[in-house]
């Protein structure tokens, strides 16, 4: 029981918090790109205990068209491709009940860039190296380790007990478990923005290094000067910026080391590039800083064209605020157990 | 000089020197054996390198303070011992052919026969300095300089997995299917990476490899077995 694949959108993932541990073999850890709207969507859809790595799937840029074959679940976070169940709009950041035969159907994104959906249960495919995380690059995990394409079939692991349980408590409350839009700090994560112009321009924090010394004075100050945008060149593996180019001592080149997600590497064109989750493990250019990981959702929701500015934080600084972050969900997660699932 | 460096908010960098050699890459492996060995809470895994260590954390658990404080004492007095460590890994190559279609450019760029390519590639053992690019590729160092030859002009769109080859004064196998640049002498029938299979890899950073040749038969054999399973 599950649901088909009926249009599967412009680049259309299974994903999960990813997979960590294989680093040194080469494996980079994939997973959602906006960890955060996958965990929010997850407890919407009632996978409580299994925020992080119960299964969901990361639509880019354009949603599909999805037909139900069996009650569900299901719950939409992240960028807004105004989804409609049987050509009725359905909001977002709430659990949604589905019914046998009903299809979701999502358009372009009109604001963020990735949407995502988790289903009660978790999407239900194999277990690879200890993730159900689509590795393109590897071609593991996910279904087949491929994008979805139409004609796919997923299902999802929910237990039909628990399901009934879970149904009855909601059925009539969805709006009460649902995050409002009063409550616009709950539905993104708390990365800050200033305006650049009329265009909203997001605040990525990011601590200095690891290769800080490869760069002078002027250099490390124009990465926190001056504007940057996305270019056309963005994808799951890395964000290609544009602006002001940054002054290095030498060259870009270093002896290869360790890539995190979140590492901005200035290649020999002088231009940030923020690796995301299916980056390379290891690289050979100099890295100026490290975007901290509670920023990386916000980035993951910007189109070509928009706009970062960069702002340097200590390590401590980025331990607190990536603490304060996960405090955020699990004030909800207990909200949604007190008033719905009692 | 060993300088220890926060990476964001999830991380450490251990940099143990600013060279690539074996002494460096010896106290890279030391140290990674040191910290897992000692598991400390909160960190998820490590990344070594050639001449540094990343250490990766979860800031749920730990923090930067705590995480450098354990990587300092760790990294006091490592040794740097030379001579290889770590296991041996014996890797059969089929030479030449339609498997390796750059091994005439190779001998004739460094004015040597065929042959004599495939005695000097494989007559020494590799170390594995570090493991990166794609899944289970291992940037190999110490290759005899009659076979160093440039890279290709442009790379090819599709190298198979297997492939074994030589780019500029590196060797090492694309372990899957890729896109690459380096001059293709053979093919391993080994498969270098199994998603499907968990477990220990065929090898790790710090272990060495020596390629064995093989003739086309004996490839088309251990292939047939690797795929029994």
């Amino acid at each position: 029981m599950g649901f088909e694949i009926l249009r599967p959108g412009a680049l259309s993932t299974v994903q999960d918090k990813g997979r960590r541990g294989f680093l040194s073999q080469g494996i980079q850890e994939s997973g959602a790109c906006d960890k955060y709207s996958m965990k929010l969507a997850n407890l919407l859809a009632g996978n409580l205990e299994e925020p992080e790595t119960a299964a969901v799937i990361e639509f880019t840029l354009k949603g599909g068209e999805i037909r139900f074959t069996s009650e569900e679940i299901i719950a939409l976070t992240g960028g807004d491709m105004t989804p409609c169940i049987n050509e009725k709009p359905v909001p977002m950041f709430s659990p949604l009940l589905v019914r046998k035969g009903d299809i979701l159907t999502m358009g372009l994104a009109v604001s963020g860039l990735r949407t995502y959906m988790a289903v009660y249960g978790g999407i239900e495919v194999p277990s690879v190296m200890g993730s159900r995380s689509t590795n393109l690059k590897c071609r593991m995990g996910g279904l087949e380790g491929r994008a979805l394409l139409e004609g796919d079939y997923l299902e999802s692991g929910k237990d039909l007990r628990q399901f009934k349980k879970m149904i009855k408590k909601l059925k009539g409350n969805e709006k009460l478990a649902a995050v409002d839009e009063d409550e616009p700090w709950l539905r993104h994560s708390s990365t800050p923005y200033r305006f650049y112009g009329n265009d909203r321009m997001v605040l990525l924090r990011a601590v200095m290094g690891p290769q800080e010394n490869a760069f002078t004075e002027l250099g490390l100050n124009t990465l926190i000067r001056n504007p940057f945008r996305l270019s056309t060149d963005c994808d799951r593996m890395a964000c290609k910026l544009e602006g002001e180019p940054i002054e290095l001592k030498n060259g870009a080149d270093i002896i290869s080391d360790g890539i995190v997600e979140g590492s901005v590497q200035i290649s020999s064109d002088r231009l940030p590039m923020v690796l995301m989750s299916d980056h390379q493990t290891t690289g050979g250019y100099a890295k100026i800083a490290t975007v901290i990981s509670t920023d990386i959702p916000a980035l993951a929701q910007l189109k070509p064209g928009e706009w970062v500015a960069f702002q340097y934080v200590t390590p401590g600084e980025a331990v607190a605020i990536c603490r304060k972050e996960e405090e955020k969900l699990r004030i909800f997660k207990e909200r949604l157990k007190n008033i719905i699932y009692r | 000089m060993i300088q220890i460096k926060p990476v964001g908010d999830c991380g450490v960098l251990v940099e143990l020197g600013d060279s690539i050699s074996e002494e460096v890459n010896s106290k890279v492996m030391e140290l990674n054996r040191r910290i897992h060995g000692l598991s400390v809470e909160g960190i998820l895994e490590t990344v070594p390198a050639f001449c540094s260590v990343l250490i990766c954390y979860d800031p749920l658990k730990t923090d930067y303070g705590a995480v450098s404080k354990v990587l300092s004492l760790l990294s006091e007095s490592l040794e740097g011992k030379t001579g290889l460590r770590g296991k041996l890994v014996e890797i059969p190559v089929c030479y030449g052919g339609s498997f390796g279609p750059d091994l005439s450019f190779v001998a004739e760029h460094g004015k040597i026969t065929e042959e004599e390519v495939i005695r000097i590639h494989s007559s020494r053992d590799y170390r594995i300095y570090m493991l990166g690019f794609l899944p289970g590729f291992p940037y190999l160092g110490g290759m005899d300089e009659r076979i160093f030859t440039p890279r290709l002009n442009s790379p090819r769109t599709r190298i198979p997995a297997g492939s074994v080859g030589i780019g500029g004064e590196q060797t090492g196998i694309y372990s899957m299917d890729s896109p690459g640049g380096w001059q293709l002498i053979g093919r391993t029938p080994y498969r270098l990476f199994k998603p499907e299979q968990v477990g220990k890899p065929l090898y790790e950073a710090g272990d060495s490899i020596r390629f064995v040749p093989i003739s086309q038969e004996e490839y088309k054999e251990i292939k047939r077995n690797q795929e029994m399973g």
